[in-house]
């Protein structure tokens, strides 16, 4: 469709940028505009001014801080999936940043956007709620961070108050002994997920030490398998692990649409849980 | 001088330099001074009384130059046409391009404005009210035809009923040791052509011309006179090119009939392109029929007979050919299988819903789905190898030309052949080893083979036939071929390419057919002042038909041009043999080429007596007979049974098209047709809610498949040339979609009949397979 009138504005600096959004209030930040500009095209949306942060250097780029990796807002997926430091210090990133989309549209969209616009059915989300990230805000008062638990508030609503920006996301560094996976479940390779599970996981002496687990697209925020997690603490690998999953749903209330009703994406959310940790695990 | 033959050569198309490299003329590109856009408000009701609409308020607005509404069209726009009238008692309800009263489904028109530029004309729509008396929606055709049902028209929601019967029907059921009964739903599928919709219309006061992405130009313009009573002569329709239709852009659409109405009305020309959303409403749809199917057999497997009833969704109101596209599988439901009593009923139902007309197949892969579903459920039954059945009960090789139980002629095929080579590049016997072995290992993902070894009537059509089936046009198809004088050549097609390469594949027709080189001849299509006549590209009948009228233009140069030569040579027409673009006579070193040839009658110094000074020459051809592809594919499906998700693991396609003209265009339209039936097998369905409100408006909730998303195709041919015409072709376009679609869901139901499923509504997405594992879990 054709979007409704608005205004454009390229800041500068973040300062410029936070400025802009604070002196309106139907202003919109604008990234990789993937999510944003479908919805001014189907007129879901009517903001005033878009505030074009995407090629502002200081929200761009990938940086290892020793016990964490800093990524910028503006990176974009496909540069998040190419950079070694993501690659080495949180692969659970890179991994399912690799399962975003298509080429075209993993070149364009952004890691800060992504988890701005709080789609639960995003497959990032769920990864920095599960690796414990810490999103950095910025606003004309300053900065401030917000741990990845508290800001994902509703269905496509962040906890970053009206003039704040998404600056990055500090993801902490998990050391030896841990695996990821992220399982994307979806009906074609460009389509959204039905469910996704992102898994990292500690291993030690043959059983699982440590097990953290983000889903994708079972509420209407990302959310953690705490009862999985907790009945994986000490098994074993190998079969008492599938029966360990079996509460990876618990505590969800999944979502309705036309690619799963929710007792599906519950019976999914299990069995994809089982397949991540295993894959996270290293067995076959 | 020998040139090497071109039909079979695998050319690059002489098209896609320009169309990769953006050098297009899509309608939508197009400009012309002082153009305006419209935009059209569309109905969020299903079905409801229009009882006001003021579109005031949109006049007011900066850039708008007008807003209607369709009271402001009543006097003038007509009614939408439906040119298949398949029975005597066809209800054809009343069409308006813009609903005056009454809306019958969401999206259709009921207001537009006309503005400077698009954004402004769509601002402008938001500003229309429209005040709606609800009417009750009718979604379900079996409901529909219910005493007491709510009526989508007056006349009720009947719109006609066929019946057709060959054979002694009860006797071939009576005391059959097997009856299959089943019921299949085609569920209802949006054409997704990559190019939207558009039209432009201009006027220049006294006579039109509207560019339109259509696949009917010349149709279009004899319907665009025919409702607006604008003479046709004073009509002039192009259409440029065109990003692929699927039956889709066969159709007169409103917007085509108010974009022409609004050039008139504000003597300036006016753009309408559609966006995707818009689209997916109200572009017609394709499929939607519940099939009860019926089959008797003998207990070794020989079919007795066949009945089929369906209910044929044609929407809110018949388009062009909504109520012919389910006849069009009429004949086709019996396959490539002798049996000996044939019954075919079908109902056409109201709905409030978008029409349905075209697409891809058209009534072709919905019989053939049928038939062979149901003949994987009869081995299923006997515990017969779903091959072996088919086997016992095809046409052989050596009993062509055959007249079916539903009274076609396939003029040519060979089943053995094509089956035989398709499961050896399937490795059919090492497949079945590997889905033993993991039924005996209960593995979580169970692996199934399906067969299809389907035949279709394409190459539309001996105007004869189609006037017995009650079609208000023929069947032929007209070619020009011009001889310029420097000798290269000029070809005017009727056919309206918009995807298919006709433009390479006329120019190797014509290089072999006058010893001309492939790069002397250009083809000119889809203007109607250009190409005056023609039928236009749909059915796959542009090589079927429209190559063969320029074969026919071609004999006919080359008789002028031999008269020309003897004339030079001083000796007789019989005297000259032709070759390599060149007549000489026999036995000597004399000869005239033809560009020599072209020269001379171009110079006319010395032409004979009684002779036109030109080889040009026209050709009107019209098929005696359909044309019949056959062929077999194989698909292996893995099923996950523990998420339900479907991958195909392999393909294989073989195909016998007749004699080949260009291996290259015949293998792209296998892909595609493959991936669109593959489309219906697992992903796309158009999905309308309670309301009647199409949930599927968007390409994240219709999904298609992208080449991400499909197996390689393994594909080979056989060739059995048709008999029905002098270069043996047959159609292509529409094969692969008619195949694929039961090759696929009878890949998904042999994984799983061990588990007691015999069948999986499509499309079989994961959900849909995961609740009929629950179901027989428990
Ligand atoms: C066809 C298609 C398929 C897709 N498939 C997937 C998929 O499979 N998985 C997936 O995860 N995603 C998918 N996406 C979405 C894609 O990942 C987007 O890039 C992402 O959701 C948004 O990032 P963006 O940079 O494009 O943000 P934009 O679209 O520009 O913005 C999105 C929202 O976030 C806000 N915002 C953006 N950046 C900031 C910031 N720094 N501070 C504050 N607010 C901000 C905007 O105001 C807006 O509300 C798909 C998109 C498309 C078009």
């Amino acid at each position: 469709m054709i979007p409704a009138r608005f205004d454009y504005v390229r800041p500068g600096s973040v300062a410029e940028a936070c400025q802009a959004l604070a002196s309106d209030e139907d202003a919109k930040v604008l990234a990789g505009g993937q999510s944003l500009l479908p919805l001014l095209r189907l007129r879901l949306a009517y903001p005033s001014t878009l505030v074009d942060v995407g090629r502002l250097p200081e929200l761009k780029g990938v940086h290892d801080r020793g016990d964490h990796v800093f990524i910028g807002a503006m990176t974009t997926h496909d540069e998040v999936v190419r950079s070694p430091v993501v690659r080495d210090g949180c692969p659970l990133v890179a991994l399912a940043a690799a399962t975003v989309a298509d080429r075209a549209i993993r070149h364009r969209g952004t890691f800060g956007g992504s988890l701005a616009h709080a789609d639960p059915a995003g497959d990032l989300p769920a990864v920095v709620l599960a690796l414990d990230g810490v999103l950095v805000a910025r606003s004309e008062e300053g900065e401030r961070d917000i741990p990845a638990a508290d800001f994902f508030v509703d269905y496509l609503e962040s906890s970053l108050a009206p003039g704040e920006i998404l600056a990055g996301v500090k993801l902490p560094k998990l050391g030896a002994g841990w695996g990821f996976h992220y399982e994307k479940f979806h009906r074609t390779a460009q389509a959204w997920a039905i469910v996704g599970v992102a898994v990292a996981l500690k291993r030690s002496n043959g059983a699982i030490a440590e097990a953290r687990i983000g889903l994708t697209n079972m509420g209407p925020t990302p959310v953690r398998a705490r009862a999985a997690e907790a009945a994986l603490r000490g098994v074993e690998l190998g079969d008492q692990v599938r029966q360990a999953c079996e509460g990876a749903a618990e505590g969800t209330s999944p979502p309705s649409d036309l690619h799963a009703q929710p007792d599906y994406r519950r019976h999914l959310a299990q069995v994809l849980t089982h397949r991540a940790v295993r894959a996270a695990s290293g067995s076959p | 001088m020998t040139v090497e033959q071109e039909i079979g050569r695998p050319r690059r198309r002489k098209e896609d330099a320009r169309l990769l490299t953006g050098r297009t003329r899509w309608t939508d590109n197009l400009s012309r001074a002082g153009m305006l856009h419209v935009m059209f408000l569309r109905s969020p009701m299903a079905h409801a009384r229009i009882t006001r609409v003021d579109v005031s308020g949109a006049r007011e607005l900066p850039g708008v130059v007008a807003a209607f509404s369709g009271q402001d069209f009543a006097a003038e726009q007509g009614s939408l046409p439906c040119a298949w009238p398949v029975s005597e008692d066809i209800v054809i309800p009343d069409h308006p391009p813009m609903a005056v009263s009454e809306v019958r489904y969401v999206g259709e028109a009921v207001a537009c404005v006309v503005a400077t530029d698009r954004y402004r004309a769509a601002d402008a729509l938001e500003a229309i009210d429209v005040e709606y008396d609800p009417l009750p929606a009718v979604l379900d055709m079996t409901e529909a035809l219910m005493d007491g049902s709510p009526k989508v028209h007056e006349a009720g929601n009947r719109a006609f009923h066929v019946k057709i019967e060959s054979g002694d029907v009860k006797a071939a059921f009576r005391d059959a040791p097997v009856v299959i009964d089943r019921t299949y739903v085609q569920q209802r599928l949006i054409p997704s052509a990559m190019e939207p919709r558009a039209v432009l219309a201009d006027t220049d006061g006294d006579s039109f011309t509207m560019w339109s992405a259509t696949q009917i130009p010349h149709i279009l313009r004899v319907m665009l006179a025919v409702v607006t009573g604008i003479p046709e002569h004073k009509i002039r329709v192009i259409a440029p090119d065109v990003g692929g239709g699927f039956g889709s852009k066969l159709q007169v659409t409103a917007e085509e009939v108010l974009c022409l109405l609004l050039a008139r009305k504000l003597g300036r020309p006016v753009k309408w392109t559609e966006s995707r959303s818009e689209g997916n409403l109200t572009v017609h749809h394709g499929r939607d029929q519940i099939q009860h199917i019926r089959l008797a057999a003998d207990a070794d497997g020989r079919l007795r007979g066949l009945q089929v009833d369906l209910l044929a969704d044609m929407g809110a109101y018949l388009m062009l050919v909504t109520p012919g596209i389910p006849m069009l599988g009429a004949s086709m439901f019996n396959g490539i299988y002798k049996m000996d009593a044939y019954e075919f009923g079908c109902t056409g139902v109201f709905t409030t819903k978008m029409p349905t007309d075209a697409y891809r197949g058209a009534g072709r892969p919905e019989a053939t789905f049928a038939i062979e579903r149901v003949m994987d459920e009869l081995a299923a039954e006997l515990r017969m190898d779903p091959v072996e059945v088919r086997r016992r009960n095809w046409i052989r090789h050596d009993e062509f030309p055959y007249t079916t139980i539903s009274g076609l002629t396939y003029d040519s095929g060979n089943y053995e052949a094509a089956t035989d080579r398709a499961l050896a590049l399937f490795g059919y016997d090492k497949l079945r080893a590997e889905q033993a072995d993991r039924r005996d290992r209960g593995d979580p993902v169970q692996l199934g083979i399906g067969v299809s070894t389907y035949t279709e009537m394409c190459g539309l059509a001996p105007s004869r036939m189609l006037g017995e089936a009650r079609y208000a046009a023929g069947g032929w198809e007209h070619a020009s071929v011009r001889m310029l004088p420097t000798g290269k050549v000029e070809v005017v097609t009727g056919t309206s390419p918009h995807g298919q390469g006709h433009v390479t594949a006329w120019s190797q027709i014509v290089a072999d057919a006058l010893g001309v080189p492939f790069e002397d001849v250009t083809v000119l299509h889809g203007d109607t002042a250009i190409a005056h006549k023609g039928m236009d590209t749909y059915g796959s009948r542009s090589l079927a038909v429209g190559a063969i009228a320029v074969v026919k233009a071609c004999d006919k140069v080359r008789e002028k041009a031999r008269k020309l030569a003897a004339h030079l040579l001083e000796c007789s027409p019989d005297d000259l043999e032709f070759e390599g673009g060149a007549f000489q006579v026999r036995g000597t070193d004399q000869r005239r080429t033809i560009q020599e040839l072209a020269y001379a009658s171009f110079t006319a110094h010395d032409v004979p007596d009684g002779v036109e000074a030109r080889l040009d020459s026209d050709a009107t051809f019209d098929p005696e007979n359909y044309s019949f592809p056959h062929g077999t594919h194989l698909c292996a499906a893995e099923v996950d049974t523990e998420t339900g998700m479907v991958r195909i693991r392999s393909y294989v396609a073989v195909d016998d098209v007749g004699t080949v003209v260009n291996p290259l265009i015949v293998e792209g339209q296998v892909h595609g047709g493959i991936a669109q039936g593959i489309a219906q097998a697992l992903f796309e369905e158009a999905v309308y809610d309670a309301e009647g409100n199409l949930l599927t408006t968007t390409m994240a909730d219709y999904l298609l498949p992208s080449a991400a998303d499909l197996p390689d195709f393994q594909l080979d041919r056989t060739e059995s040339p048709a008999t029905s015409n002098p270069l043996g072709v047959k159609g292509v376009g529409e094969t692969g979609t008619i195949a694929s679609t039961p090759a696929v869901v009878n890949a998904v139901v042999d994984a799983l009949r061990p588990r007691g499923i015999h069948d999986i509504q499509m499309p079989c997405t994961p959900e849909r397979v995961w609740r009929s594992l629950e179901g027989e879990r428990r």
